[in-house]
């Protein structure tokens, strides 16, 4: 048999060729659900100190505080629409550790942690959820800017503009890259195609997350595609993909610093899938997930968390307790209750503001507009 | 002054703001060395740098996209849409991101973002290629929408879209791109964003129009002034915001009304203009307001355009009804 002959029948196997995708995404995972070290070698490579550790376990506490004390809220009708985030810190948390004030976060509507932590105020955050123009404005409590975007609603438009900003670093000069999260449904958009397309032809300074948690609102993860690992899409686009244990925050920090230092180079944007679970409702707007999926499955998923395994692991290093914990969730608590307050006494929103933000320069009509609601005190 | 087509007002236009905004950026599919499908670009690339005048990717929302992320980094993107019937593949991009996004932020940040794209019939295009669908994005707050009519306003017009911190539309005829040619004044200078222009002033009747419509406005105020009819004609040149003022002054003038469009009936920006003089200049009015526009089907086929789009006779026809009527 010729050689081309050999190709050919290779080619048009496409059972082996299904097989060989499927098999080609291995998962980066360091740490056990129980948070025991299965690779020495990846954990050193993270290079991550106690302190970074201590910072990692805190941030993810204080994600899984405010998911708790905001779904709280949402009941007493004291804070609007919510995104749960349990079981998702190592993704969101420890990830976003890997990156610094000079990158730009551009957040899906279930990344509220994320902003946080990168310095938008607590009050801030609720008035967003309550619905409140100064929770969009993405500043310090010291006036500083914040490089992140809002929490983008439409699901995938964060990954086209992420593009635009990783293209506009690179053009810039800077030693930053723009980095975006969206779920597992939000890799059937247009958006999400066209965004690591475009950041992968200009090789843009760019990292794209796909936090595949298991379900967009009802529709589970097999519906969305045939592709067995959504990181494969990013293979279409000719840019490095990798599946990552997305409940273990020592492997999702890794993947994250070393995926931020190959774009950050000019080698151009990488994708990650992170493999976690969403063990809450979709959001605070009434759904019950018990309508789409069994109570075991949520069980199961819980004994994976993330939260488990990383205080095991730090309580195993000597470097954390539940003393420690507690104290910090009192100190997160104490804290939100302050937020809280600020948020409760901000001033009233006036619709002559909304008229006049619309347009820089608004035109006859809309002055006439801002006029009356200005005289009525609105 | 020079006498110069529609599409080299455009161009020159761009090659001004390259040069005095180092912001300045320009994007879009086939743009760079091939100059766009038009031409719109020609040079520009060679002149200026890939790094400043450069092609995409095949995809609208991709486009709107980068346009958007780059004034994070303080650029002032110029994105072209090939043609305007592909907008609905951008349409999140324009009218769910960029222009809310002001608002959004509380006026803290703003969208510096001007989206050129060619629309209009009459060169008989494929499918997709020539629909009027300027109405549509009029009805979006938080951005402008801006149509020339003639080389000059092109130009002006083009300048303050790329210095104005709110995102345009800026529609350019594609029938008039070569067509049509005008004295241009040398050098940068702006017209303003909010302002309509009197075409040709009169006394009898007021021809109400823009982009495209304008030229078939003028051609019928010639004849119609064969027929002693004097007819003003009003460009209103942005047609969101409307400048209602001008509207007033020259209904208050005539007292009869005429809006003419290239876009169907029930499309395009002249319901608006009608329901606003309606709304406050009606006791001005000697008659009913006429309108001349395409009829509400579909864009039609190449080889039925003709028939289908409005023609000069359509409004001096509607112009005598308006006239005559007391």
């Amino acid at each position: 048999m010729s050689d081309q002959i050999k190709i050919n029948q290779k080619i048009l196997d496409f059972n082996t060729q299904l097989q060989e995708q499927d098999s080609f995404f291995p998962v980066l995972s360091v740490l056990d659900n129980q948070g025991k070290i299965i690779d020495k070698e990846a954990l050193k490579r993270a290079e991550l100190s106690d302190e970074d550790l201590v910072n990692i376990i805190k941030r993810m506490l204080l994600s899984r505080q405010l998911d708790i004390r905001s779904i709280k809220l949402a009941k007493q009708g004291r804070f609007g629409f919510f995104a749960p985030t349990a079981g998702q810190e190592a993704s969101q948390m420890a990830s976003s550790y890997a990156f610094n004030d000079d990158d730009w976060l551009m957040p899906g509507y279930r990344d509220i942690p994320e902003i946080i932590v990168k310095g938008w105020p607590i009050w801030k955050a609720i008035l967003w959820s309550r619905g409140h123009v100064l929770g969009n404005e993405f500043v310090t409590e010291d006036g500083k800017e914040i490089n992140a975007w809002m929490p983008q609603i439409i699901i995938g438009a964060q990954y086209v503009e992420a593009a635009g900003i990783a293209l506009g670093l690179k053009k810039r000069g800077k030693n930053a890259v723009a980095y975006a999260y969206t779920g597992d449904g939000g890799t059937s958009q247009g958006d999400f195609y066209e965004g690591i397309n475009f950041a992968g032809a200009y090789k843009a300074n760019a990292v794209f997350f796909i936090q595949n948690n298991g379900y967009a609102i009802s529709t589970p993860r097999s519906l969305q595609t045939a592709a067995v690992h959504l990181a494969a899409k990013g293979w279409a686009a000719g840019i490095p993909s990798v599946v990552v244990d997305g409940n273990d925050p020592i492997a999702m920090y890794l993947v994250s610093k070393e995926a931020r230092a190959w774009a950050v180079s000019g080698n151009g944007p990488v994708l990650i899938e992170t493999l976690t679970n969403r063990l809450e409702p979709h959001s605070t707007a009434g759904d019950d997930p018990l309508r789409y999926r069994k109570q075991d499955d949520i069980d199961s998923w819980w004994q994976k968390e993330p939260l488990i395994r990383m205080r095991n692991f730090m309580t195993e290093k000597g470097i954390w307790s539940l003393e420690l914990e507690n104290a910090y969730i009192d100190e997160v608590n104490t804290l939100i209750d302050e937020q809280i307050k600020i948020a409760d006494n901000v001033e009233k929103q006036k619709v002559s503001n909304f008229i006049k933000n619309t347009l820089e320069i608004p035109g006859q009509a809309m002055n006439e507009q801002i006029a009356k609601f200005e005289s009525e005190g609105k | 002054m020079a006498v110069k087509s529609y599409i080299d007002a455009i161009r020159e236009a761009m090659d001004l703001a390259l040069e005095k905004d180092e912001n300045v950026l320009i994007f879009g599919e086939d743009v760079g060395e091939n100059g766009g499908v038009f031409r719109a670009t020609d040079g520009l690339q060679a002149k200026y740098g890939e790094e400043r005048v450069f092609n995409t990717p095949l995809a609208e929302s991709g486009i709107g996209g980068l346009a958007i992320g780059l004034t994070t980094q303080n650029y002032r993107p110029i994105m072209e849409i090939q043609f305007f019937g592909f907008v609905f593949e951008v349409m999140d991009s324009i009218a769910g991101q960029m222009a809310r996004n002001r608002f959004r932020f509380n006026a803290t940040r703003q969208m510096p973002i001007v989206v050129r794209s060619p629309y209009g019939g009459g060169t008989k295009t494929p499918e997709m290629h020539a629909d009027n669908l300027e109405g549509m994005v009029a009805q979006i707050p938080g951005i402008r929408v801006v149509m020339p009519a003639n080389p000059a306003d092109a130009k002006g017009l083009l300048l303050s879209s790329i210095a104005s911190n709110d995102p345009v539309i800026f529609l350019e005829n594609l029938h008039l791109y070569r067509s049509l040619k005008g004295e241009v004044p040398d050098g940068f200078y702006t017209t303003p964003l909010d302002t309509a222009a009197i075409a040709r002033a009169g006394s009898d009747v007021s021809i109400i129009s823009y982009g495209g419509g304008v030229p078939v406005a003028l051609k019928a105020a010639e004849e119609l002034e064969k027929n002693n009819v004097s007819a003003e004609v009003l460009d209103l040149r942005t047609v969101s915001p409307l400048d209602i003022e001008a509207i007033g002054k020259t209904v208050e003038k005539t007292g009869r009304v005429v809006i003419v469009q290239e876009a169907q009936r029930m499309a395009g920006i002249g319901a608006n203009v009608m329901s606003e003089i309606s709304e406050r200049f009606v006791l001005n009015l000697k008659a009913p307001i006429g309108r001349v526009a395409a009829p509400d089907s579909v864009y039609p086929f190449a080889q039925a355009e003709n028939d289908w789009m409005i023609k000069a006779d359509d409004v001096v026809n509607k112009v005598m009804e308006i006239v005559e009527y007391d």
